[in-house]
């Protein structure tokens, strides 16, 4: 046993105040901070999505098939650092066979199943399946057999099912943006709903989670649809850059007031956590919530659009500041999942003290595994890029 | 009758840690208990003691059947929990009394705890644990519990004078609506009939959630079978009419144990002769762990 808690003893000289003797480890690790992460850019960026299909944003066209292929790879990521923390993830199916109702953690396993069988897979085969079938008649060898096989080995292109296969798309879009909503929504439960947290226990929770999905999604977004433009030595197309920014911008602004919002609320309302909370706040928490989270991650990066967007200047520095900021933006994003996450723990439930959270380097739970997931989805698009472009020039005409 | 497999393997799975010959269980029922050495059934007739031993003797046999549920009459259930040693969780409602003015502090029952139930003695383990409060005259608390209390609390001296101290024990509180049950994604954690809480070791994924929703930390994931941990009451205990350690060690009586629902229990007693609070009331938990003499500093 020595190994295994022998780095826990120098915890003792972090703890401030009074803290319940099984509350100085922290239970939920950097892991768990990656988990919402990871599932907010896939709600966001199908919610991305959605805005071309569902609400007919033209502009944003170059970004449709982008948006689905990395909400499928960041999805196929998400339930990783979920199986890395568990102490038995071999056990872990037992979710799917005894599920316990009454459990939000419960409905994970569902939830997710939904998300990417029901939506996320259908829509982008259905999207794909006429271009998949013109590649797979041009092609030879793997590539052809692998483009067939994605078909699942449908022929018929004819006007009728292509006219079908849009139309469906349609359906599967509108179904889908409550199921993103469904997905993150429930992620900000899981925390939300832990009546003895007070840092998490807010019914704003599911909302705020979504709202900054949906800004990192856009961000997301924003990012790669630069780089990849950029590593095909093509031209950014303006309109769609300006949408994406206008976009992020607004769902900021939404993000932000319900921050507010919460913020106020907690304050106005002065609970018996306010103490405790206000000391996490101005303590061990000011450098990721109050600088990274609000200043550099929503403050900063909301001023230098709205003054992009306001001041007349070059196409090429307006890209910079929306690619410095749509990166500001991640970090932001990041922090909040790691205040809510990180911070929902510093803390004991009674209220008298604070304890700390040192981060392992090797190990499961370590940096190094968190990293690697964290650039898994990457490595996944990149290979998801390759099967099915997304440009619009690979698209059959 | 899954949990039924599950609550005859966790108790058949633990020896019973005690030295003490079997109880002899009175007429109250399970929750009081004595230990008689000299109870002897061939010597009903010599003397006026041993006449004293076979009456409460012959008592005691025919309150058996009654103490196995007197089930003779009753349709027997055949869903209903029986466990190994006959005994029926719905027959009982187990609770526990804390008087806060009886303890010293000693932190024998967070000790026994640990020895009982295997608990990691390093780092910071507890499935019990003992604070120590301090109110000052400014009126700030200063709260500890060094190693849980099992070293007991030194003398530091604190800077302003001290205008009122007490112990609390704190524990699992079995509650009627259990947080840590709801949240268990795989129904590992779960409340049994007799008001214990519960967690089936096989079951556990040791996800963590149900220590985040205790609002007492009463939990903690057991370094070694990366499972989560808490108090049962000495659930292997209870169910062969014994009290949990806690209780049995506690040298001031402090600890009380015993039924809910039967008036002569001892807790009946307790919850009568005192004032009695529990921990987080606002949060709709209802413990069942009371405590008599709480302060207003104690969370």
């Amino acid at each position: 046993m020595e190994p295994t808690t022998h780095h826990l003893y120098s915890l003792f000289h972090e703890i401030s105040g009074y803290i319940y003797p099984n509350e100085i480890e922290l239970h939920w690790k950097l892991l768990i901070v990656i988990y919402p992460y990871l599932t907010g850019l896939v709600a966001g960026a199908f919610i991305l999505a959605s805005l071309v299909k569902v609400f007919n944003v033209q502009q944003l066209k170059p970004t449709y098939r982008m948006s689905l292929l990395t909400a499928l790879a960041f999805l196929i990521a998400a339930p990783l650092p979920l199986l890395a923390h568990l102490g038995h993830p071999e056990k872990s199916y037992e979710i799917f066979l005894t599920p316990n109702t009454t459990s939000a953690m419960a409905m994970f396993g569902f939830v997710y199943a939904w998300y990417l069988g029901a939506v996320l897979l259908l829509e982008i085969w259905l999207d794909y399946r006429r271009d998949l079938v013109l590649w797979a008649r041009k092609e030879k060898g793997v590539k052809k057999w692998l483009h067939k096989a994605l078909s699942l080995f449908s022929v018929d292109i004819y006007d009728k099912a292509v006219r079908f296969d849009k139309k469906f798309v349609k359906i599967i879009t509108i179904i889908g943006i409550p199921s993103a909503f469904l997905l993150h929504g429930y992620v900000g439960f899981l925390f939300g709903s832990i009546k003895a947290n007070p840092w998490w226990s807010s019914v704003l929770m599911p909302i705020v989670f979504l709202f900054s999905a949906i800004v990192s999604g856009i961000a997301l977004m924003l990012i790669i649809y630069m780089i990849v433009t950029m590593m095909k030595e093509r031209t950014v197309d303006r309109a769609c850059l300006e949408k994406l920014a206008s976009f992020m911008f607004y769902a900021m602004i939404v993000d932000f007031s319900l921050e507010i919002l919460d913020f106020m609320h907690r304050i106005y309302e002065s609970e018996e956590s306010i103490k405790i909370l206000a000391e996490l706040v101005s303590g061990k928490l000011f450098v990721s919530l109050i600088v990274i989270q609000l200043l550099i991650g929503m403050i900063i990066p909301l001023m230098a659009i709205a003054g992009a967007k306001l001041f007349k200047i070059p196409f090429e520095l307006k890209k910079i500041v929306y690619f410095v900021s749509a990166l500001l933006v991640q970090f932001g994003i990041f922090s909040t999942r790691w205040n809510v996450v990180i911070g929902g723990q510093l803390f004991s439930k009674s209220f008298r003290g604070l304890t700390a959270y040192k981060m392992e380097f090797l190990g499961l739970e370590g940096l190094m595994v968190s990293l690697a997931i964290m650039i898994l989805p990457l490595f996944i698009l990149w290979f998801l890029f390759k099967v099915l472009p997304p440009w619009d020039d690979a698209r059959n005409p | 009758m899954m949990n039924n497999k599950i609550i005859n393997n966790k108790i058949n799975n633990k020896s019973l840690n005690t030295e003490k010959p079997e109880p002899i269980i009175d007429s109250a029922g399970c929750d009081s208990v004595r230990y008689d050495s000299e109870h002897n059934d061939a010597g009903c007739d010599a003397g006026r003691r041993n006449f004293v031993n076979c009456a409460l003797a012959s008592s005691a046999l025919m309150m058996v059947p009654g103490m196995l549920g007197a089930g003779e009459e009753e349709k027997p259930d055949p869903n209903e929990l029986v466990l190994g040693d006959g005994y029926r969780p719905k027959d009982h409602k187990w609770g526990m009394g804390i008087d806060i003015s009886k303890c010293i502090g000693c932190g024998r029952c967070a000790d026994a705890c640990k020895s009982e139930n295997d608990v990691p003695r390093e780092p910071f383990y507890f499935r019990t644990w003992v604070e120590r409060y301090r109110i000052l005259e400014n009126g700030e608390a200063v709260v500890d519990s060094p190693n849980g209390a099992i070293d007991s609390f030194d003398e530091d001296k604190l800077d302003e004078r001290i205008i009122r101290s007490f112990f609390v024990p704190k524990l699992c509180n079995q509650c009627e609506h259990p947080p840590c049950v709801q949240v268990c994604p795989v129904g590992a954690s779960y409340r049994v009939e007799d008001g214990v809480v519960l967690v089936d070791r096989d079951y556990c994924v040791g996800c963590s959630y149900c220590l985040q929703a205790c609002p007492y930390g009463a939990r903690f994931l057991h370094p070694e079978t990366r499972t989560a941990e808490k108090c049962t009451f000495c659930y292997h205990r209870i169910v062969k009419g014994l009290v949990p350690a806690c209780v049995e060690v506690c040298p001031t009586q402090a600890r009380i144990f015993g039924e809910m629902e039967k008036k002569s229990s001892p807790i009946i007693r307790f919850m009568r002769m005192n004032n009695i609070g529990v921990l987080k009331h606002s949060l709709n938990t209802e413990p069942k762990v009371f405590y008599a003499n709480l302060d207003k500093e104690v969370r």
